[in-house]
């Protein structure tokens, strides 16, 4: 039984100016200890798809339409207020691509650190510490009795991540959904903080969820991924596959204009046209204004994931009958 | 051999800074900028890479004077832009352009695209108002925007879009240099592609010299000639582009370059990155020597005694470290 297992999930949002699918009929399983990292273009429902999880969609303007998220055997999309508490932020933890919007800068490190252990675990303020100051050292601070004492701002960016990650990991979560936690940092300071996720993931066995856009993070970092485009999965498999044989034109068509898969120098394949518009859905593949192999069909049938192969899925009409 | 079109000599910008607050007092010195030497050549295209805070902005905003160098010389075409009298430096102004990494912030939202593009080419008297009309008509059209978009305000484009106006506002001068700070740094790989292939286009049909400023290291790799490393205010590598990624001299660029995650899970699985300690040091108190030293793997005694010059270090290859010989 996977650890986590999403069935149709919908997530929209009724605006004024319509309803817009942010993520529209979006399943996938996350098995325990594994890796998936969720990519896809701005806009394209990676974050309000785990947000969902988490119950932190607003609400309005959001609305969960369908799905369920079973997680241990509770829904998390339907459970009591009780149920959620002893989920989330202890079972299941989320760090964020600024760690700011995690962390208090009113609050001493030491006090939000510990928070979760004395609303979770119910120890007492010296033992909470104790494991605090053993976390601080598990993600490579290194005068972290200094730095248990001080505020947010008096670390740097890739320090104020790394607390961000001590505190998300201090329950030992068995998933943690990490959202571009590194886009906002040097390369060289993304460098160590993967490794970092990498090593603790190991020691504590936890799955993680990893969203990014960056194609090169996935790669070495990640089992399996998905592709999201417009609100809805459509490719997805073992990283080996997916990067060396993608089958769907969109994964096709990123990975012709990324630059460090082309020779130097080439013209980049450029996708045509613009994302879809969310509130205006059409019935037929949302890839296929842009799709350089669309067909009549295409326009008029609403593709499914359908499986490859076991562990690869697209959601491509042609693919799907072998014509491409 | 044609000679360089625009020289950096020793160039320095620095920021004091103050504490205090009723009586300031001088609490420091930012270096931002601290000793570049640099010839750029016509119709090249020039990357500029390195970490958040290593100067490259500023870098650029002096070569644009838009900030004043604290010492050393900028020189265009043989004027010396850093002791030009206003006049002379306006004179030159529109032959340098920037374009920024955030297009909205850049265009002014109550201004129709013909009116941000017409601005320019009327103010210089590059055409008369009646043409005026037309020539925005071909600037649109050379960043392949349709004509028909004049009338439109900034926010009804997308963000690539936005990023064509802000290139074609920065050629209505015809200028001899581009210098754009992280142009596509905000926007989705896909559209990326597009302002890439625009600006490489654009280098190649109209000459045109290019420094192209970005932390991405393959995206400058793909459109540079040349590449230009920066860590701490200082260049400490320099040479042809696919030379100075695929074999890095500096240990800084070394370890930049294994840093960056490769979208080849096979690669990405075997290599063995260089992992640096800590983060950048704060150009406020740059450590002795050289600056790299107290993160680099080959560091010894020697790397803090002396600021390392930039060296020759192969064939149109340069690099500012000590060890260069033995590592
Ligand atoms: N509070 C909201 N109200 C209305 N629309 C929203 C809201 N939050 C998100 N959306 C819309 O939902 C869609 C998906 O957004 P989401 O944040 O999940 O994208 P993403 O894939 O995480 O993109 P990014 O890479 O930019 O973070 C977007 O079109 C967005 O405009
Ligand atoms: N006006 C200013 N006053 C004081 N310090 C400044 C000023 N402008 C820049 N700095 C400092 O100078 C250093 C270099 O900044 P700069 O913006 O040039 O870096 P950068 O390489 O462009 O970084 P990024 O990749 O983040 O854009 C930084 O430490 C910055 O804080
Ligand atoms: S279903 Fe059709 S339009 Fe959609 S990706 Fe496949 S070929 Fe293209
Ligand atoms: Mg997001
Ligand atoms: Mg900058």
């Amino acid at each position: 039984m996977p650890l986590l297992e999403v069935t149709d999930l919908r997530t929209w949002f009724h605006t004024r100016n319509g309803v817009y699918r942010a993520v529209d009929g979006v399943s996938f399983s996350v098995e325990k200890g594994e890796t998936l990292g969720i990519v896809g273009e701005s806009g394209s429902g990676k974050s309000v798809t785990c947000y969902s999880l988490l119950g932190l969609v607003p609400q309005p303007p959001g609305r969960i339409e369908s799905g369920t998220a079973m997680f241990d055997g509770v829904d998390l999309l339907h459970c009591t207020p009780a149920q959620a508490r002893g989920i989330r932020g202890k079972r299941i933890a989320m760090i964020f691509q600024d760690p700011m919007t995690s962390l208090n800068p009113y609050l001493r490190i030491s006090e939000q650190l510990i928070e979760p252990l004395i609303i979770h675990e119910k120890i007492s303020k010296k033992d909470a510490l104790a494991k605090g100051l053993a976390m601080l050292e598990a993600v490579g601070i290194n005068d972290a009795p200094k730095r248990l004492h001080q505020y947010p701002h008096e670390s740097s960016g890739g320090m104020r991540q790394r607390v961000m990650i001590a505190m998300a990991l201090i329950t030992r979560p068995e998933l943690l959904i990490a959202d571009e936690p590194t886009t906002a940092l040097d390369v060289t300071v993304q460098a160590q903080i993967l490794e970092l996720i990498k090593k603790l993931q190991q020691q504590f066995g936890m799955a993680v969820i990893f969203i990014t856009h960056d194609l090169g993070v996935v790669s070495g970092l990640c089992d399996r991924v998905q592709v999201m485009y417009a609100g809805r999965i459509v490719e997805t498999g073992d990283t080996r596959t997916l990067f060396a044989a993608p089958r769907h034109p969109y994964t096709r068509a990123l990975q012709r204009s990324i630059p460090s898969m082309q020779p130097k120098g080439v013209e980049l394949y450029t996708i045509p046209g613009m994302p879809p518009d969310l509130s205006k859905p059409t019935g037929g593949c949302a890839f296929v204004a842009r799709c350089e192999a669309a067909t009549d069909v295409c326009r008029a049938t609403d593709p499914r994931l359908a499986s490859l192969t076991p562990t690869h899925a697209t959601a491509c009409l042609r693919v799907q009958n072998n014509e491409l | 051999m044609p000679s360089p079109i625009l020289q950096l000599q020793d160039v320095k910008t620095h920021f004091p800074v103050e504490s205090g607050f009723l009586f300031k007092k001088h609490a420091g010195t930012v270096k931002a900028v601290d000793g570049v030497t640099l010839d750029v050549m016509p119709g090249e295209v020039l990357g500029l890479v390195g970490e958040s805070g290593c100067g490259k902005s500023t870098l650029a905003r002096t070569i644009m004077q838009l900030l004043p160098a604290t010492s050393g010389t900028v020189v265009l075409e043989g004027k010396n832009l850093t002791s030009g009298s206003a006049a002379e430096i306006l004179a030159v102004r529109r032959d340098l352009q920037m374009v920024f990494q955030d297009p909205f912030a850049s265009l002014n939202p109550r201004m129709t695209v013909y009116a941000t593009l017409a601005e320019p080419l009327l103010v210089h008297g590059v055409c008369q108002p009646s043409e005026a009309k037309e020539r925005v008509a071909k600037l649109l059209e050379t960043v392949g925007l349709a004509p028909r978009y004049m009338q439109k305000y900034p926010h009804e484009f997308s963000g690539g879009q936005r990023q064509r106006i802000a290139i074609a506002r920065a050629l209505a001068l015809s200028p001899k240099i581009i210098v754009a700070d992280e142009p596509v740094s905000a926007l989705d790989v896909s559209i990326q592609a597009q302002i890439l292939n625009l600006l490489s286009q654009l280098c190649r049909k109209m000459n045109l010299t290019l420094i192209f400023i970005a932390h991405d290291l393959s995206v400058v790799k793909h459109i540079s000639d040349r590449i230009a490393v920066m860590y701490l205010g200082k260049i400490v590598e320099l040479g042809p582009a696919a030379d100075v990624i695929e074999r890095p001299r500096h240990p800084y660029t070394r370890a930049l370059v294994s840093a960056i995650p490769s979208p080849n899970p096979e690669i990405e699985r075997q290599r063995q990155r260089i992992m640096l300690p800590g983060d950048p040091p704060s150009p406020l108190n740059p450590p002795a020597g050289c600056a790299f030293h107290p993160r680099c793997p080959y560091a010894k005694e020697i790397c803090s005694a002396s600021v390392p010059p930039l060296v020759a270090a192969g064939p149109n290859r340069e690099a500012a470290c000590v060890r260069l010989g033995e590592i």
